[in-house]
């Protein structure tokens, strides 16, 4: 008997006197964070894992994205062949867009990477890119030792649950929640390891002004 | 490289008795196991749905292993579908096996590995290394643990029993890169680990990595780590090699909001752990070309046997319950025998061995005190302090026959603990009884077949009422 065969027969032949019924799960749990401003949240919770939040209005993005760039001393920039040009005004870097796709190595000569994300969620503090538009495919942002992460107060939502719902588990998806850490040694969080060392992440919310 | 065994370790009481006289060991173990519980504890406590998430927890890994081969099948349709090469192992041999032979296939001489549970379990380094295949870890304490020649001794932090001046030590020696000035802070070991291996992650063309959970209903897999050395190893080689316990199944995309919440805050004691990855089969232009998945049972489908040890297979890896443990604060990993320690070890390793012929497995049931903090602790709900007696009778019946006093009295005490009533009407048994036997508070030899455990201890006396029964007297009404 091949390897598949015999391990489902095994499970089957463990499971045989186990009761027949679905075991039924209990979802009890919040799925929304109700009286909350999630915007707000989201920026407190990803300042604790020690990133750099802003946030700004639609019209201060470019001279953010520009200042942030020259305080991570980034020279070149990785970017998604699909950027939005006005995120990008005046900064005096070096822009390299992936497209053609740009080598590991290439990608290894780029101080950072500005990208966009799919979802973010506040009570974790978490940003979630998935490939589409604005994000590029994953090694953009995991190679380049600077992260810059916009992202619209639109995609921001309360909850794990929320996060799940709005996103396509086909994907190749990747949660990010402030810069690559460790607990390694001693059990204690330092960051700063194998991903991009420095994370930050910039709002852009209509209602700030 | 990988010259450390798990085989030939004494069995629990010797090797506990080793831990013990390590002053420094215990120092260790302290620091980092009161630091997490801290940790922990804080974000547990700001989600008021906590309960909520623990039984809903239980339930989708109980759903899932009532139906594993349900699942099981449908997660290879979809992986397959999705352009994976799904393959299967019966034991650790064949696992072993499958993978030397795609390294192989590879044209490589090297892998780089993601922190794994599962390939400790089936001791895929020592298998690669016998084969000419060099596996780099790439996991900081997996590092530590690689480069000192050493064995893991924590699920989450293999290197848990280091502190911060013996690595630096393990860096110099053992790191041919590692800087002549590199001091003890944790930061400067974290950058000299990331110059190590930088490289590798770059040129590497095969990875190895395990799962944290696998999805049924889409093929997807799922890695949470921290360091972005699975993220490397994930995206960057063309060949990507995914060993995956057959019990990681959960059916929907949809139960990862239980787990992605459940598994951080339990595990380094984090809102959100730095990097969660998902994939499913190959995604042309992002990541590797070719992706296998071999799943593995070696010893699942016997735990998935027993109907109260089964629930081992709902553990999710988070060494929650190590970190809680009295036992595994004093003793450490190692002296569990296996690559599972603590309290999850203790009913996870018996049964995925065997006791019959396994002296150090034989021994784990009773490396506990039933005092239930591991239970409290569990995100999904294990009792692993029911699981341990229950186990201890299997011990009694393996190792000595059918007809033990002392099989009897676990059996017993399985069917007591597991109902409140039950547990009730044997305290008030137990309040009578000493004060029929007890002598100045101790009860000394007993008669009969329970001489043999009389003979080298002393049982304290049941005090005159439980709590639960002073509780009732004297606090109904108050506060519930």
């Amino acid at each position: 008997m091949n390897a598949r065969d015999e391990i489902l027969g095994r499970v089957r032949g463990a499971l045989a006197a186990a009761p027949d019924a679905e075991v039924e799960v209990p979802r009890r749990y919040a799925r929304t964070a109700d009286g909350v401003d999630v915007v707000r949240l989201f920026a407190e919770r990803v300042g604790d894992y020690r990133a750099t939040v802003r946030i700004v209005a639609p019209e201060a993005l470019a001279p953010v994205v520009a200042a942030e760039l020259r305080d991570a001393a980034v020279g070149t920039l990785a970017v998604p062949p699909d950027l939005p040009h006005e995120w990008l005004i005046e900064t005096g870097v070096e822009v390299r867009a992936d497209s053609p796709v740009l080598s590991v190595n290439e990608l290894d000569g780029c101080d950072g990477v500005l990208t966009g994300c799919a979802v973010a969620i506040a009570e974790t503090g978490t940003i979630v890119l998935d490939g589409g538009p604005t994000q590029g495919r994953r090694a953009l942002t995991l190679v380049p030792d600077v992260h810059i992460c916009v992202v619209p107060a639109s995609v921001v939502v309360g909850t794990v649950p929320e996060a799940i719902t709005r996103l396509d588990g086909t994907r190749p998806l990747t949660w990010v929640s402030g810069p690559s850490a460790t607990s390694d040694i001693e059990l204690n969080r330092i960051e700063g390891v194998h991903g991009p060392r420095r994370l930050v992440v910039i709002v852009v919310d209509r209602q700030t002004g | 490289m990988s010259g450390a065994t798990w085989l030939g370790m004494p069995a629990f009481p010797e090797a506990a008795r080793t831990a013990l006289a390590d002053e420094q060991l215990q120092a260790n173990l302290r620091t980092a196991t009161t630091t997490i519980r801290a940790k922990r504890e804080a974000v547990v406590a700001e989600r008021a749905d906590w309960e909520h998430l623990r039984a809903a927890g239980a339930a989708i890994k109980d759903r899932t292993l009532r139906h594993l081969d349900r699942y099981l099948l449908r997660f290879e349709e979809q992986a397959t579908a999705a352009g994976a090469v799904v393959h299967w192992a019966r034991d650790a041999a064949e696992a072993n096996r499958i993978v030397v032979d795609l390294v192989r296939a590879a044209d490589a001489d090297e892998v780089i590995k993601v922190k794994s549970m599962v390939t400790q379990e089936i001791d895929l380094n020592a298998a690669l290394a016998a084969a000419g295949i060099t596996a780099y870890e790439t996991d900081l304490a997996e590092l530590i643990v690689q480069l000192g020649d050493d064995l893991p001794s924590h699920i989450l932090v293999p290197a848990i029993h280091r502190n911060r001046s013996q690595i630096r030590d393990i860096f110099r020696r053992e790191m041919p890169d590692a800087p002549d000035d590199l001091t003890d802070d944790p930061a400067a070991l974290a950058a000299a680990a990331r110059r190590h291996l930088r490289r590798k992650f770059l040129t590497a063309r095969v990875a190895v990595s395990g799962a944290n959970f696998a999805v049924a209903e889409s093929g997807a897999l799922v890695v949470v780590e921290s360091e972005g050395n699975g993220r490397m190893c994930l995206t960057l080689p063309e060949v990507l090699i995914s060993v995956v316990g057959i019990e990681k199944l959960v059916p929907t995309w949809a139960d990862l909001e239980v787990m992605l919440q459940l598994l951080p805050r339990s595990s380094t004691g984090e809102r959100m752990n730095p990097y969660t990855s998902t994939w499913r089969g190959v995604h042309p232009g992002d990541g590797p070309r070719e992706v296998h998945v071999v799943l593995l049972d070696n010893g699942r489908t016997d735990v998935l046997a027993d109907d109260v040890g089964r629930q081992a297979l709902r553990c999710i890896r988070c060494s929650a319950c190590l970190n809680v443990c009295p036992v595994y604060e004093r003793t450490g990993g190692h002296a569990y025998g296996s690559p599972y320690p603590g309290p999850i070890g203790a009913i996870l390793t018996p049964q995925l061995r065997g006791m019959r012929d396994d002296p150090v497995a034989a021994s784990l049931p009773y490396a506990s005190t039933l005092c239930g903090a591991c239970y409290e602790a569990c995100p999904v709900r294990i009792d692993i302090p029911a699981a341990l007696v229950h186990l201890r009778a299997r011990a009694v019946d393996a190792t000595r026959g059918p007809l033990s006093p002392e099989r009897t009295v676990m059996r017993a005490a399985a069917w007591t603990l597991a109902g409140p009533r039950r547990l009730a009407a044997a305290q008030r048994l137990a309040a009578l009884a000493g004060a029929l036997l007890g002598r100045r508070g101790r009860i000394g030899r007993l008669p009969g077949p329970l001489a043999a455990w009389t003979r080298t201890r002393d049982t304290p006396v049941p005090p005159g009422q439980s709590f639960r029964t002073w509780w009732r007297r004297n606090r109904r009404g108050t506060a519930e």
